[in-house]
């Protein structure tokens, strides 16, 4: 009981402090480059795709708003055919750049989306993919991956061993 | 023929006043939670945002008001009236200030008792009308609440009635000339206080809406100037609720003489309602068992010593 | 029954298994990677590690391979002590050395075996930060997809390939860390039975092209339990569809038909289903009129003349409602005569012969074979790799006699080397199965017949001359006779009812002798049984029909007279018609002649039932619910015959099917009927990790469709319904928790490599009634009026069945149309080092370009049968061969 008056007493104290809302739009409130806005996909050093169309994106997606299509190019290199996000049905959880393993799909400090239209919610890989990398800098998936693709000799990437001869037979 | 146009101007003042009120608390308690949360409230619509009752009036008198299929139509249509009307009818017996007053009722507390009941049937009907589980779950703890706090919220007022001798709240404001009941009446004062707001279902006994497992409990179904019933019907009950405890404990218009009657009456009585928005700003809800258990095993006891001790001080007294 | 203890608790578990068949068994969750249900153990991987103790009082214990370990009476052992699972998580680790991080760029991705091992054995942190171990891909062909990196060195891959389904172009190569599993040269693997490599791999070093053409995971996948349309032997399929298209095509355990496995065209074969040339909405030919199926109804509804042309490879549901449709008397057959009554001798001996038909699965425990003129590999591919199981038979024997545990891989193999047992065939040329085969007899159709003859004639212990056919026939006859199990093999491959009927002859000669004989043929086409067993004219008497009547409709469904009965001929009968209505789901040579195209459902697109080769009747369905006017075919025909904007529910078809066909009775309880739940709810199609589904369809509108719903079957299109484990005869997709793979059907079966929990689906409807009849006295001779060469089909796996033909995967592995001779034949023509010849087939010449094969009989040629040029030949005929030109 007493601790109801002594919130009351506080409380009524705050009418003394000062206002801590930020006249947004008229002034902007800095949001931390970790923010989760609206959702972008990044590109890699040699301003390829990062996204690998590996589709877990899609399936960490509380709210399934992700759909996307793998397909590749004359190498084997795997991309999005077609990649959309209903952003009016997300909720920038942040769990599909959690489950990204490239560093492609990124939340950025973003959030003025508004439309007036809920149809233009709908972006393709035109309005996500960015020309930079993002947050991440210099990381390379097919650097570190096993297949080649067209992006390295095999056995050309990062802590890779040359292609082993298998005519050999010595230990 | 004077006395005739006098008491149609009180009537209609009085109207006027308490909806405008009601009305102007949508404003007022925006503000005043925004300056006990540290923000800024409303701000954009006329300076200060004054604005801003005119701009929600228009929008919920504009907004589609929408019966679903499957309630009970009747009885949907008329619960929310009940609560205006409840109430409004109560502040015919309170005194303003001398002679301000629509019915000066020899029985006016009764009658304001009397009418304070009849707004559990809003929330009773409201919630059985939705035909909706959670309106009922709503209505059925909206039915036990009123009727449980009712119990001693007469109780809470029978030491005040008894130190006057009267039911007549120009008499017992008269009689507070010498000492506000507040200070002999403390139990009975914060008694009332505590059973007004849960006779109000306001925060933080607001358990027959509550927003978080209800979804807006009784009037889950309702939407446009239906809706807008509950909502002037809540401001109206703070405002009577505020009237009585400023005429039964703190002298209604007494008041040092540079002030007219009828401004001390309102400084008061909105004292009191900024203090609702207060509680409304600091305390959570309670769990229901609480509220229940809170009322009939604390409030009920204290009010029946209230009245026992009451009665034994007047007794000997006399 | 021995009693295992494991972890201190008994259980009793039959006898002759080992310890990890047995945990798996018992539903333990056990971490493996060589060891196979189908393929049993080698003990090579080190990681199903488990503790086995002495007594109840041995608290040391060692640690034993529980793939290696007898489950004999006592056997005591922990999975979970903490020193084996110490070591099963050291040794992942060690396996995972060279493991590349491809995951988000492999196929297997989702549904690996590595994947889910890994976890289980609580490996999760990869502390090696070295140099890992490369290796060069190979294109091994268009169905298979090599990442040899991700090589964990199994082993698993090989014993598939080479000891069980025969290869002979793929091997291990190389030594310590560069072990190397591929081709000696990069090129396309030629065993039929590549495609299951996908499956047996327990991670992504072979992966399935097509699928990657458009790379789906399984989460993401609409699966429904599906029966393979390609051939007669209906193995069981999981169909998956996502976005609209098929995706890809999965081996659906069953234990009495394909078990674990696949032919590459079952596999591969699903493309046509997204054929841009599919036919998608009913359309009319004059006009553009797009209510057409409403004229087609009024048409049927004003009470013209109809004759409906049935398929063998629609289902008994689409053959009986256009039996219905139009009138007992006026449905044909869409096979020519001669087939049709191919494949109701063979329906009919079935059950006359009074010989055990065996299951697919069973064909694999017969331990003498006899082939008679069927080229298996290429007519039913999954039936040859039954008897190259039941070849190894015999030689097993011996291992078991050695006291080698049947499930001991390495060491049976050891004893058995490249031994097979007694396995005979006699065939028209050399055929695959040829390389496992004890002796082989080549002859055409008369010298077949003869042999078998002779083969009766031996059985019965007569002697006969001293010629090739004679000591042949001996052979074989001894070796039949002295088996416990003999299996004869035959069918409609060489189109001769007496080539069926010889072969039941020596089945009934064997029985006669007491022997446990069983007889098994395989039929043309998926449903071919079930046209027999709907019965009808043929396909000939609608010709004549139309061509004595005027002003007939035709129903032609999913037949393309072109394609089956060629050009001239279909094209006269089409034209005959007064109006041809044409359901089928591709547009083709045919549709240009039909005034109304309506568009039928694929396997893919739409629900029925099938009867197999063995007379095994298997429920298929529906996969997905098509963007288009695509439906069953007996959906369009019931809205039809009931001139109904919806068609009647499908189990109300199948109820008035058994009304009409008594026989199939036992269909009912085939699948659970559209309103049977499990508990209160549907299977769902989907998996529960589906994603999506709020933005596939959003680049069309924003605001999400009602998703369709299934009246027909008690699946669901969707991921809401029951997400346990489906009942076994409506299994949508595998899985059970922490089992991602397809490994995870250990989960839904009685025993590994045993039953389905609740019985394996599919009902037999065929049984040998006793009626012991017929006449089994088959002989051809004098039929070649005069010809020297009769020309008999040859089939080809890729290219012989119309619809998998078009799909592009297939497409480089179908040879070109050539005819096949054998260099004398050609010499004695004169003609020897031409490159074509010209034979005379019904009044025409026709010019071919030449196979040389030397197993031929001299007065033999084939052609591939369904290809381009020999579309609609009724085979087999008689010939002269000239050169081109001549």
């Amino acid at each position: 009981m007493l601790s109801n008056v002594r919130t009351l007493w506080m409380v009524f104290l705050k009418m003394f402090k000062k206002k801590v809302t930020i006249q947004y739009p008229e002034k902007k409130a800095y949001l931390p480059p970790r923010w989760r806005g609206r959702i972008i996909l990044s590109r890699d050093p040699d301003h390829n795709e990062r996204c690998v169309a590996c589709y877990l994106c899609a399936a960490a997606c509380p709210v399934d708003c992700i759909s996307l299509q793998a397909t590749e190019d004359e190498n084997g290199r795997r991309y999005p055919e077609f990649f959309r996000i209903n952003f009016s049905r997300c909720i920038f959880c942040g769990l599909c750049e959690d489950a990204c393993p490239t560093y492609a799909i990124q939340l950025t400090p973003d959030f003025e989306m508004g439309e007036y239209n809920r149809q233009n919610l709908v972006y393709e890989k035109e309005d996500l993919l960015i020309d930079g990398m993002g947050k991440y800098h210099g990381y390379s998936f097919y650097q570190q991956a096993g297949v080649a693709v067209g992006v390295k000799p095999k056995g050309g990437g990062e802590k890779e061993d040359p292609p082993v001869d298998v005519r050999t037979l010595l230990p | 023929m004077n006395e005739i146009w006098m008491q149609i101007l009180v009537i209609v003042g009085v109207l006027l006043g308490t909806v405008t009120i009601a009305a102007g608390l949508i404003y007022v308690e925006r503000k005043m939670l925004a300056v006990w949360q540290q923000r800024s409230g409303p701000n954009r619509v006329g300076p200060f945002g004054i604005f801003q009752v005119l701009a929600d009036m228009v929008k919920i008198f504009f907004k589609e008001d929408w019966i679903p299929p499957f309630v009970d139509k009747k009885i949907f249509i008329i619960a929310p009236t009940i609560i205006m009307l409840s109430i409004l009818m109560s502040f015919a017996i309170v005194p303003f200030a001398p002679g301000i007053v629509i019915a000066d009722l020899n029985i006016g507390l009764l009658f304001f008792l009397a009418m304070s009941s009849l707004g559990a049937y809003t929330i009773v009907l409201a919630g059985w009308a939705s035909n909706n589980k959670y309106s009922l779950l709503g209505g059925m703890r909206g039915a036990a609440q009123l009727i449980s706090y009712e119990v001693f919220m007469g109780l809470s007022l029978m030491g005040v009635v008894i130190q006057v001798g009267s039911f007549n709240m120009t008499d017992i404001v008269n009689a507070q000339k010498g000492m506000w009941f507040v200070v002999p009446q403390f139990v009975g004062f914060v008694t009332f206080l505590i059973a007004g707001i849960a006779e109000t279902h306001r925060l933080p006994f607001d358990l027959p809406e509550s927003e978080s497992e209800l979804i807006a409990g009784f009037h889950s179904e309702y939407s446009g100037m239906k809706f807008g019933m509950f909502f002037v019907g809540e401001y109206l009950g703070i405002t009577l609720v505020s009237c009585m405890i400023t005429i039964l404990f703190f002298g209604g218009w007494l008041g040092p003489s540079f002030l007219p009657p009828i401004v001390w009456f309102l400084i008061k009585m909105f004292a009191f309602i900024l203090f609702f928005i207060l509680l409304r700003a600091s305390l959570a809800r309670p769990r229901y068992d609480q509220l229940m258990g809170f009322g009939w095993k604390l409030l009920l006891p204290l009010t029946l010593l209230n009245v026992l001790i009451t009665g034994a001080v007047v007794l000997s007294n006399a | 029954m021995a009693k295992v203890i494991i972890d201190n608790v008994e259980y009793e578990v039959p006898d002759g298994k080992n310890m990890l068949e047995v945990c798996l068994s018992l539903g333990m969750d056990l971490t493996y990677f060589c060891w196979h249900p189908a393929m049993h153990s080698v003990g090579a991987c080190r990681q199903c590690a488990v503790i086995q103790y002495r007594d109840e009082n041995d608290t040391r214990g060692k640690i034993v391979m529980s793939c290696m370990l007898d489950a004999n009476d006592g056997t005591r052992i922990s999975l979970k002590d903490q020193r084996g699972a110490e070591f099963r998580a050291g040794n992942i680790e060690a396996l995972m050395i060279n493991h590349p991080h491809d995951c988000p760029v492999c196929d297997e991705g989702g549904e690996c075996h590595l994947q889910d091992m890994t976890v289980m054995s609580g490996h999760n942190y990869r502390r090696y930060r070295f140099n890992k171990r490369t290796h060069v891909n190979q294109d091994l062909g268009p169905f298979i997809y090599h990442e040899m990196n991700r090589c964990i060195q199994c082993y698993r891959c090989v014993r598939f390939y080479n000891d069980y389904a025969g290869g002979k172009d793929f091997g291990v190569f190389a030594s310590s860390g560069r072990v190397y599993f591929g081709r000696s040269e990069s090129g396309t693997l030629e065993n039929e039975f590549s495609g299951n490599l996908v499956e047996i791999c327990p991670t992504g070093v072979f992966t399935d092209k097509t699928l990657r053409k458009h790379y789906t995971r399984k989460w993401d996948l609409t699966s429904a339990p599906s029966i393979c349309h390609q051939c007669s032997v209906g193995c069981n399929t999981l169909a998956s569809e996502r976005y609209g298209g098929l995706r890809r095509i999965l081996s659906r355990y069953n234990g009495d038909v394909n078990g674990y496995f696949l032919c590459d065209r079952g596999r591969f074969g699903y493309e046509y289903v997204n054929d841009e040339k599919r036919l998608t909405k009913a359309a009319q030919k004059a006009t553009a009129d797009t209510d057409a199926f409403t004229t087609v109804k009024n048409l049927v509804a004003s009470g013209t003349k109809m004759i409906g042309i049935g398929s063998p490879r629609a289902s008994l549901e689409s053959n009986f409602m256009l039996k219905q449709l139009v009138g007992e008397e006026n449905f044909y057959q869409g096979i020519p005569r001669h087939e049709a009554q191919l494949t109701e001798t063979a329906f009919n001996l079935l059950r006359t012969v009074g010989v055990k038909t065996p299951s697919l699965k069973e064909v694999e425990s017969y331990d003498t074979v006899f082939i008679l003129g069927e080229d298996v590999t290429n007519t039913a591919p999954m039936i040859a790799l039954g008897l190259r199981q039941a070849a190894k038979n015999l030689p097993r024997e011996e291992a078991y006699k050695l006291r080698i545990q049947k499930w001991n891989d390495a060491a049976i193999r050891e004893v058995v080397q490249e031994r097979t047992g007694p396995f005979y065939l006699a065939t028209p040329c050399s055929t695959k199965l040829d390389e496992i085969a004890t002796s082989k007899y080549y002859g055409d159709t008369d010298s077949l017949l003869s042999l078998s003859d002779k083969i009766i004639a031996a059985i019965a212990g007569r002697q006969g001359g001293n010629d090739e056919a004679w000591s042949f026939a001996g052979e074989v006859a001894q070796a039949l006779k002295a088996s416990k199990h003999p299996l004869i093999v035959s069918g409609t491959g060489m189109m001769s009812r007496e080539i069926l009927l010889a072969a039941a002859g020596i089945a009934r000669a064997l029985k006669a002798g007491g022997s446990d004989v069983g007889l098994t043929f395989a039929v043309p086409e998926v449903n071919s049984m079930g046209l027999a067993l709907i019965g009808g004219k043929y396909w000939d008497e609608a010709v004549e029909y139309v061509a004595a009547n005027k002003d007939v409709t035709a129903i032609v469904m999913e037949t393309n007279p072109v394609y089956r009965f060629g050009a001239k001929q279909a094209e006269s009968f089409l034209k005959n018609c007064g109006k041809v209505v044409m359901l089928d789901s591709l547009e083709n040579e045919s549709t240009e002649y039909a005034d109304f195209v309506l568009p039928a459902g694929t396997f893919a697109e739409s629900t029925g039932t099938v009867i197999n080769n063995e007379g095994r009747a298997q429920r298929f369905y529906q996969v997905f619910a098509p963007k288009n006017e695509m439906k069953s075919s007996w959906a369009w025909l019931d809205m039809m015959a009931h001139n109904s904007e919806k068609w009647r529910h499908f189990d109300d078809i199948v109820e008035d099917m058994i009304a009409h066909y008594p026989i199939l009775e036992k269909i009912r309880d085939l699948a659970p009927t559209a309103d049977s739940r499990v508990g209160t709810q549907k299977i769902p199609r989907a998996t529960h990790r589906f994603s999506g589904r709020t933005a596939m369809n959003a680049n069309v509108s924003v605001h999400e469709p009602k998703p369709p719903v299934d009246e027909d079957t008690p699946l669901s299109y969707t991921m809401e319904g029951y997400h346990g484990k489906a009942p076994s005869k409506a299994i949508p997709y595998f899985w059970s928790p922490g089992w991602n793979s397809l490994q995870s059907i250990n989960k839904y079966q009685i025993e590994v490599g045993g039953p389905l929990h609740g019985g394996n689906p599919g009902i037999r409807l065929i049984e040998p009634d006793g009626a012991e009849g017929g006449d089994f006295n088959a002989s051809g001779n004098g039929r070649n009026a005069g010809k020297t060469f009769e020309v008999l089909p040859a089939h080809h796996i890729f290219g012989g069945d119309e619809l998998s033909a078009k799909s592009a995967p297939l497409a480089t592995r179908i040879p070109d149309t050539a005819v096949s001779v054998s260099t004398t034949a050609l010499e004695k023509a004169g003609m020897a080092g031409a490159d074509r010849l010209q034979i005379n087939y019904n009044g025409d010449n026709l010019s071919f370009k030449i196979k040389i094969d030397n197993s031929l009989p001299d007065n033999v040629l084939m052609l591939p049968k369904g290809f381009n040029g020999t579309q609609g030949m009724l085979f087999p005929f008689f010939t002269d061969i000239s050169k081109e030109g001549e």
